[in-house]
């Protein structure tokens, strides 16, 4: 499933003729600009002075760049009670997102190394229902779930963002079985040959070919809990614990009048480290995507 | 005896997610189900009422707005997100230079959080001074009121999901890039054009990556919450982005009726498993798998 060298296997392209090759970059430029349009948007306001985030043509460059809205944006309301830094919920949110990833890759693993290698009763059966779990809408688990948390003692703390990624998720295990099933089992057999015991040979053998499985899992995961909303509203309580999700979101509404500029600059400080890590992990990141779309 | 060992590791590594299943999911599907017969929340622990969170709630004209609402939104984003996800794909998939570039920025939106979605196009679609209308004043279309007129707010939702379709347009190009070139040329000797192969080349060799992406979308936008709650607080304008699962966490979060909220949760299950069931049976006829 890699799509830069698929281009590579195609017969000798025909020559096409140029106008078909000229209209279809017209079009893909044209779209291009209607996606990039909202993002181009954001950053133009984040940087302008609020003024000119108020007229009608909107203006495109601003008259001079405000780099300085991000720290405004950051203290914004620093002076009303009750004043929480933005810093912290992106503190808060680091946590979670720390160790929801952690506790993926660790169980998810090493779960997905069971499914794939190692032959036990009632597998097969157990790795069907795993993926038919995938189906199961959120909601339908939402009341049994607080009411666990709750009874646990545990609503109001990050735990109940965090502590599920240690007991694996479907979607994660199937891929990564996926990609487990590909390394040669001859590898493990000669490994137990030399006295290797299975959990020798999931940490020596098998676990270091999976890199770029386990950095689409890292990713997966980092992505869900970076971006998770509900989660948080309906475990934190107190405005201090708030992840960046809910921070933005409680940002727009409480200070009402927030000045757009500052809430674009927010927003952005938001979206930002999402597409940062994409931009470092791109190839990976779209195979993995590509490869969850197969059988 | 290498077989009981086996079976013990393999069970032993698996425990995790055997737990997992157990506590996470299993449990819950069960529990949510039991409570979906009792009337319950934190400060009171469950009594059975029979069959009457079941019974108020097809008397509950909130409830059917909710779904009538989702089945609507559901209706418009999961075909516009598939045909400008396909399109996209297909567009990308004609190999021309600078692939990599237009992938990106087709992606890109889908990588926007949900709450950050919210703020981004409410500052979008502001009718004062929001870039949409004034790109439409420019070609002298006169706005609708977006975010304030109930005929459009759902509309709005629409289109954002069709802007992040980026994951879905991804797995698209990742089937495309798999159809047989031998398919193409065959399909060239007999004459058939491009539209001609697009049709009965192209899209008969996606159609398993299709439903596959029409059923998670399904899945996905029954359960449409985040961005309306940034963008329309309580629903807003009169109850027309007001969502199921927006009165699902209002009843087991807000009014504490949990017991309600189960029986919500069961329906939307039952509702989601009928959709899925309904897509597989549909599509039957017009997916096509290769043998093998």
């Amino acid at each position: 499933m890699e799509i830069e060298n698929s281009t590579i296997q195609s017969l000798p392209p025909k020559r096409r003729p140029v106008a078909v090759v000229a209209l279809t970059h017209i079009v893909l430029v044209a779209l291009s600009l209607l996606f990039a349009l909202p993002l181009l948007w954001m950053l133009s306001t984040a940087i302008k002075p609020i003024t000119e985030t108020m007229t009608s043509p909107p203006v495109w460059i601003p008259s001079k760049f405000l780099w300085g809205n991000f720290p405004a944006a950051v203290t914004y309301g620093s002076k009303e009670l009750g004043y929480i830094p933005f810093l912290v919920y992106a503190r808060n949110t680091l946590i979670v997102t720390v160790l929801s990833v952690g506790g993926a890759v660790i169980s998810n693993s090493i779960v997905a190394y069971s499914f794939a290698r190692i032959k036990w009763p009632g597998r097969d059966l157990f790795f069907g229902v795993t993926l038919a779990t995938m189906m199961i809408p959120f909601p339908v688990l939402l009341v049994p779930t607080f009411a666990l948390f709750k009874w646990m003692g545990w609503v109001g703390t990050f735990r109940p963002l965090w502590v599920p990624a240690f007991f694996g998720s479907a979607f994660s295990i199937f891929l990564l079985r996926q990609f487990f099933k590909t390394i040669p089992m001859e590898l493990s057999e000669a490994a137990k040959l030399d006295g290797c015991s299975e959990f020798q040979i999931f940490m020596d053998v098998v676990a270091p070919l999976a890199k770029p499985a386990l950095a689409v899992v890292a990713l997966f995961t980092f992505m869900g809990s970076w971006n998770d909303f509900m989660g948080p509203l309906i475990y934190l309580v107190d405005q201090s614990t708030f992840t960046l999700s809910l921070g933005l979101q409680a940002y727009q509404t409480q200070h009402g009048g927030t000045p757009w500029n500052l809430l674009m600059a927010a927003t952005l400080m938001v979206i930002l480290p999402v597409i940062v890590v994409f931009f470092f992990a791109q190839k990976v990141f779209i195979q993995g995507i590509a490869t969850s779309g197969i059988k | 005896m290498n077989r009981r060992r086996d079976a013990r590791i393999g069970i032993l590594f698996a425990s995790p997610w055997i737990i997992g299943f157990l506590v996470f999911l299993a449990y819950p599907v069960v529990a949510s189900f039991v409570y979906s017969f009792t009337d319950f929340s934190i400060l009171r622990p469950p009594r059975l009422i029979g069959l009457e969170n079941y019974s108020e709630l097809v008397r509950d004209e909130v409830f059917y707005k909710s779904l009538v609402n989702t089945l609507v939104y559901t209706l418009g984003a999961v075909p516009l997100s598939t045909v400008v996800a396909i399109a996209l794909a297909l567009l990308l998939n004609t190999k021309v230079r600078g692939m990599a570039f237009y992938r990106t920025i087709f992606f890109l939106p889908s990588l926007v959080p949900m709450v950050a979605l919210g703020t981004l196009f409410l500052w979008v679609f502001n009718g004062d001074y929001g870039i949409l209308n004034d790109l439409l004043r420019r070609i002298h279309i006169t706005a609708p009121n977006w975010l304030g007129d109930p005929a459009w707010a759902k509309s709005t939702l629409i289109m954002i999901a069709a802007w992040g379709c980026g994951q879905a347009m991804i797995i698209y190009l990742a089937g495309l890039q798999d159809v047989p070139i031998a398919l193409y040329e065959a399909a060239e000797i007999d004459g058939a054009k491009t539209w001609a192969k697009t049709r009965c080349v192209t899209l008969p060799m996606i159609s398993p990556v299709i439903l596959f992406n029409v059923v998670m979308g399904i899945i996905g936008s029954l359960q449409v919450f985040a961005v309306p709650y940034v963008m329309f607080p309580g629903g807003a304008p009169a109850r027309s982005t007001y969502f199921y699962t927006s009165y699902l966490f209002d009843n087991a979060i807000l009014y504490q009726r949990m017991g309600f909220a189960s029986a919500m949760g069961w329906v939307m299950f039952i509702i989601t498993l009928l959709l899925t069931l309904l897509s597989l049976k549909l599509s039957e006829r017009h997916v096509h798998y290769e043998a093998g």
